[in-house]
């Protein structure tokens, strides 16, 4: 009985300690969902062009209506956010695969590496990525939703590297990493076993963020209508509905709901990376 | 300033020039595809088959310069630069792609000027305000819709504000950068005609950045008011006013210069594609132009432009700093 209170009140504690977390995590945990058992739930044909009569407003039979092209709209919306939240999976997860091993390398081995790592993150972070994008998936045919992810990828490791070299340039001095050193632990095995592990929380912190850079980018080159031609996603769902001027036609409900389906996955992000913040330095904790 | 720390920051400036710009010039050709026969092919598609093109397209490779060796090609591409030739349009030949950037520039430049401007004052004010303890209450309801404001891209929120404001309740002309009837001229009606136009555009900018302005600089404030030469100076018996303006808002304004110069790039991207969405005449207009229409000739000048203005923008940011900061200049990197 005692302890069933007392957990009760530990996790009223995180909620209470970590306001912002909880909310982020929450919300992207239901768009999770929806994306992982939405497309199970409807009819995947209903995302064709020509499946029901076009531009019709919600109803009863079409919750969110039709598109000019006479796709349902709540059907396209199921299918386009998990294939959204692929390119920014992807996206993320090369991004900062590809920037904690240049940040480790840059901040524990020094000199000439981090110099050279240095200059070029430092440099390419000038470079507003959506331009070298529009660059890149202009010239490009056909774009699918896996290279859409490598394209924004390769933009999106720069601040993951500054971010884990600074913190691997302040972990190097710690004293367990010279015991290691010392008892004659190697180089690689020293990064591997020592410093990574303690990195886990900035390398957290660093993925949410490159998450939402990746999606901030994908919708940016969507938008344009560089994205995937052959996969339905939220940011061509808005791009096909300005291309057919559903904007001045006031159907909201063609760009409507991908658009609050993007800005939760945004709020849902920022909320998540705040609320990291707190967890990874107490002092910005709310007292509980 | 020591000239340590200007050659520092031009170097800087010449690396990304010429990364930017080498940048540019391998992505096309590690395509495969020929832009000239793809533009035979097209014209072909449309008039129904030509002959025997091989000649005129060995004569138009030539002309372009696309039958040398690459690295003469790349010396040539640095020359042409030089003489600021971005080459001509494909889709609108013979026009130059630097006459086509140099028609929509002005537009742009206003748009982002003012909007960039207002949005910077107006955000910093509001968070310096919400910092100050004696504030009203109210203001503390800005932070979480500043929060969710930052969080937004501008774009979707152009999308929003053209719905309510143009076509939900039409006080604001939804699209364009002036009115199809009527002739631009240095009267009124002009005028108005085109701020009214402008509007939605920069609400768009204003709003989507004035809430990281706002939390950006409260955070700071917040931080500042902690210190000790603020109680000094209230204890002192200066003015609230003069502690504001002279301890509070002067120091904070380093930082958020700072962030200016780091978020330069982000925002002239999302201003780029607030005018996709609004179809105001700018440089952003013509990028995506550019991109329906495959002009691949005007999409490399525009980005080429837009970084090499912004890294030059960064530079001149850069040597402004130690004229507010001194400390700055002699600090070793």
């Amino acid at each position: 009985m005692v302890s069933a209170t007392r957990s009760a009140r530990l996790d009223l504690g995180f909620v209470r300690t970590f306001p912002a977390l909880t909310a982020g995590l929450a919300i992207i945990l239901l768009i999770a969902v929806f994306a992982l058992a939405g497309p199970l739930l409807v009819d995947a044909r209903g995302a064709r062009v020509g499946a029901f009569r076009p531009s019709t407003p919600p109803a009863a039979d079409h919750a969110l209506g039709t598109d000019t092209q006479g796709r349902d709209v709540l059907v396209a919306l199921t299918l386009a956010t998990p294939q959204t939240i692929r390119i920014a999976l992807i996206a993320g997860v090369i991004g900062l695969g590809i920037g904690t091993i240049l940040g480790l390398l840059a901040g524990y081995f020094g000199g000439a590496t981090d110099t050279v790592i240095r200059t070029l993150s430092d440099t390419l972070i000038t470079i507003p990525g959506i331009l070298v994008l529009v660059l890149v998936a202009a010239n490009l045919r056909t774009i699918s939703v896996e290279l859409m992810g490598v394209i924004v990828a390769c933009l999106a490791w720069m601040y993951p590297t500054r971010a884990i070299r600074s913190q691997t340039l302040t972990l190097r001095e710690r004293a367990y990493i010279q015991v290691a050193r010392l008892n004659g632990v190697g180089g690689l095995e020293l990064v591997l076993r020592e410093v990574l592990p303690n990195l886990f929380p900035y390398i957290a912190a660093s993925f949410v963020g490159a998450v939402s850079g990746a999606v901030l980018a994908t919708i940016g080159l969507e938008v344009l209508g560089l994205g995937p031609q052959n996969s339905i996603t939220l940011g061509m769902m808005i791009y096909w509905g300005q291309f057919y001027g559903a904007v001045l036609r006031g159907m909201w409900w063609w760009w409507g709901p991908p658009l609050v389906l993007i800005v939760m996955i945004f709020v849902g992000l920022l909320l998540t990376s705040v609320g990291m913040d707190s967890l990874i330095d107490a002092r910005l904790r709310r007292s509980a | 300033m020591s000239l340590g720390y200007l050659a520092g920051r031009f170097g800087a400036l010449l690396v990304v020039v010429w990364l930017a710009v080498s940048i540019n010039f391998v992505l096309p050709r590690l395509t495969p595809g020929d832009p000239i026969e793809e533009r035979f092919a097209q014209m072909a598609q449309s008039s129904g088959g030509q002959g025997d093109v091989t000649a005129m397209i060995q004569e138009y490779r030539a002309k372009f310069g696309l039958d040398q060796p690459l690295w003469k090609q790349y010396l040539n591409y640095w020359g042409s630069l030089f003489r600021l030739d971005l080459g001509y349009s494909l889709q609108h030949f013979p026009e130059r792609v630097s006459d086509r950037i140099v028609s929509a520039l002005p537009w742009t430049i206003g748009l982002l000027a003012t909007s960039m401007l207002i949005g910077f004052v107006l955000g910093t004010l509001l968070g310096s305000f919400m910092a100050w303890p004696s504030s009203p209450r109210a203001l503390t309801f800005f932070v979480p819709v500043f929060m969710l404001l930052s969080a937004i891209p501008y774009y979707l929120l152009g999308i929003v504000l053209v719905f309510f404001l143009a076509i939900v309740w039409k006080i604001l002309p939804p699209a364009g950068g002036y009115s199809f009837s009527g002739v631009l001229g240095f009267d009124l009606a002009t005028i108005t005609d085109l701020l009214s136009h402008a509007t939605l555009p920069a609400l768009a900018i204003v709003l989507g950045g004035i809430g990281s302005w706002a939390l950006g600089m409260r955070g700071m404030m917040i931080s500042v008011l902690g210190e000790d030469y603020i109680t000094m100076a209230s204890a002192k018996g200066l003015r609230q006013r003069t502690i504001f303006l002279r301890y509070g808002l002067r120091t904070c304004m380093l930082p958020q210069f700072t962030h200016l110069a780091l978020a330069l790039g982000h925002i002239v991207s999302g201003a780029i594609l607030v005018e996709v969405i609004f179809s105001y005449p700018g440089i952003g207009l013509k990028l995506i132009e550019a991109i329906r229409a495959k002009d691949y000739t005007v999409i490399q000048g525009i980005v080429l432009m837009l970084t090499v203005s912004l890294s030059v923008a960064m530079f001149a940011i850069d040597l402004v700093y130690p004229l507010i900061d001194p400390r700055i200049a002699y600090r070793r990197k």
